[in-house]
């Protein structure tokens, strides 16, 4: 009886938990539009974003690539399709590995950083503060870095996709397939259906990642363990949250596409 | 003015405040006083609307705070100035921008018109105005608590001041600091204010009117020279460590009842943090 009652009382908690995420996403969506909006705040977050997950997102590109272009050049040319490498390297890095990569790299950057910050605004009563002076802190903290994320997470996909694409090219040449051949393939299956693929992705990402940490920062609680544990918690949410969502998108877009 | 009439809080089944009222007339200062984890934050956060109470009802001016809309409730909060406990200051913006917070927020002016008004609050709370372009963890704990202060009175003329634990953790000469400045705005300026706080000199310092708690229950009600002579056991040990130093500054200064004693000690924590 008392495991029964403990079984249910987790359910509970975790579907009030759900609750709270979804009206939480749900407000954020909401004050997307309107005013007040905070444009010196988004872009000081769009900075954040775009200019300080470039490096790192480039250098996770070009390495994942060249693995990725490795592995496939080997068994292509061990059953002489080698030119199709550029083929398959265009379907997987734009369809597949380059929007999650970035995802995840992103979120492992961003979702820390943002619950560590709003969580820090949570335990020493600036929310509270922001609250007292009138400010709806969603749209003064969350929105802003929503839509920071929602331009700078298909930008920096864009640009991941590229580098690993052309490393893959370079993996071709040591394999002695000549740069035409491969882009001549590449770009024969860069086609706008799999661009539409790779390129949905990133929105639905960048919403996961900034209002899962952003929701973790704001219910942080405890000090400095509880805001360490909420970091925590947003990483590992938003990067499982990415390869679910990745799963999810896949099958509904190849379904609207008839694929 | 304010009045908060038999409410219950609790927070995840754990009761917080159990019917809890009193009242604070304009133009007076009433202090919450009461051990920690006695629930007297949550009152303040009540009264701004943090916190939505199970049971009972909150006036602001006649109005029941728990039966208004959202945005009527913040314009009721555009009338309260608030001093959080560790000052919250925004630590991305700079002392000028934390002071002129409200009045580049709620009125939408540029940040060149606000200067003057920032720098007069900065002076008010006995700062230098040079301080504006300085970032929060580069001020001592008073001077962070001194800017909270001017934040809050410069949030449009609040005719009611919120003190959080104003002293707490401050070095005391720096709280003395505070206490004074809490003094001289209520003297110069006659706004009303609730003071939350666990140190009875501060409280003797600055109250018109106390509220005591215990456990989430009022224990006492009334004016500080009524709270020196209470004979509850629980106020008997509350004051215990301070009685000899409250009839003593009675005698001294022949306090007619009502009136605000002198401090006369520090916290029974041994000190004001």
């Amino acid at each position: 009886m008392l495991v029964m009652i403990a079984i249910v009382e987790r359910f509970r908690r975790l579907v009030e938990t759900v609750q709270d995420y979804t009206l939480f996403t749900i407000e954020t969506l909401r004050c997307c539009v309107g005013r007040p909006f905070y444009g010196r705040e988004m872009m000081h977050q769009l900075h954040f974003a775009l200019i300080g997950s470039l490096a790192i997102v480039l250098i996770s590109a070009v390495v994942a690539g060249q693995a990725l272009a490795i592995q496939l050049a080997r068994e292509l040319s061990n059953s002489g399709a080698k030119s199709q490498l550029g083929h398959f390297m265009v379907i997987s890095v734009v369809r597949a590995l380059g929007p999650v990569l970035t995802g995840m790299v992103v979120a492992s950057r961003m979702s820390a950083g943002i619950t560590a910050e709003l969580g820090a605004m949570r335990s020493s009563d600036q929310i509270d503060a922001l609250v007292a002076f009138g400010t709806d802190p969603i749209r003064r903290l969350v929105v802003p870095r929503t839509i920071a994320l929602l331009i700078a997470l298909p930008i920096l996909t864009v640009l991941g996709d590229a580098l690993a694409v052309i490393g893959g090219g370079f993996v071709g040449m040591q394999y002695h397939l000549s740069w035409e051949s491969y882009w001549i393939g590449a770009l024969q299956f860069l086609t706008p259906k799999n661009v539409m693929v790779g390129m949905l992705k990133p929105f639905f990402f960048a919403i996961l990642i900034v209002t899962t940490a952003c929701w973790k920062g704001f219910r942080s609680e405890g000090g400095a363990k509880g805001v360490g544990v909420a970091t925590t918690e947003s990483v590992v949410i938003a990067s499982v949250g990415i390869l679910v969502t990745d799963v999810i998108c896949t099958r509904v877009l190849f379904r609207i596409l008839g694929w | 003015m304010i009045e908060f009439r038999d409410v219950d809080f609790s927070i995840e089944g754990n009761p917080i405040l159990m019917g809890v009222s009193f009242r604070v007339p304009r133009g007076k200062t009433t202090v919450i006083l009461g051990p920690s984890g006695s629930g007297k934050s949550t009152i303040l956060r009540l009264l701004l609307g943090l916190y939505q109470p199970d049971r009972g009802s909150i006036f602001f001016d006649g109005e029941d705070l728990t039966r208004v809309t959202a945005a009527r409730l913040r314009e009721i909060r555009s009338r309260m100035g608030m001093v959080f406990q560790q000052g919250a200051l925004f630590d991305s913006m700079t002392v000028g921008e934390n002071v002129g917070y409200a009045l580049l927020e709620a009125n939408g002016d540029e940040e060149r018109d606000v200067e003057g008004t920032v720098r007069q609050f900065i002076e008010l709370v006995g700062l230098e105005p040079e301080l504006v372009d300085r970032m929060p963890d580069q001020l001592s704990g008073g001077m962070q608590r001194r800017v909270a202060i001017a934040r809050a009175l410069a949030a449009r003329d609040p005719i009611v001041l919120l003190y959080d634990e104003p002293t707490t953790g401050l070095d005391p000469q720096s709280g003395e600091r505070i206490t004074d400045l809490i003094v001289h705005l209520r003297d110069s300026m006659g706004k009303t204010a609730i003071m939350v706080t666990h140190d009875i000199a501060d409280a003797f310092k600055v109250a018109d009117s106390v509220t005591v708690l215990e456990k989430g229950r009022v224990a006492f009600d009334g004016t500080s020279a009524q709270l020196a002579h209470a004979q509850s056991p629980f106020i008997n040990e509350f004051l215990a460590p301070f009685r000899k130093a409250i009839l003593a500054a009675q005698q001294q200064f022949q306090m007619a009842p009502g009136s605000p004693a002198p401090p006369a000690a520090s916290s029974p924590e041994g000190g004001r943090a």
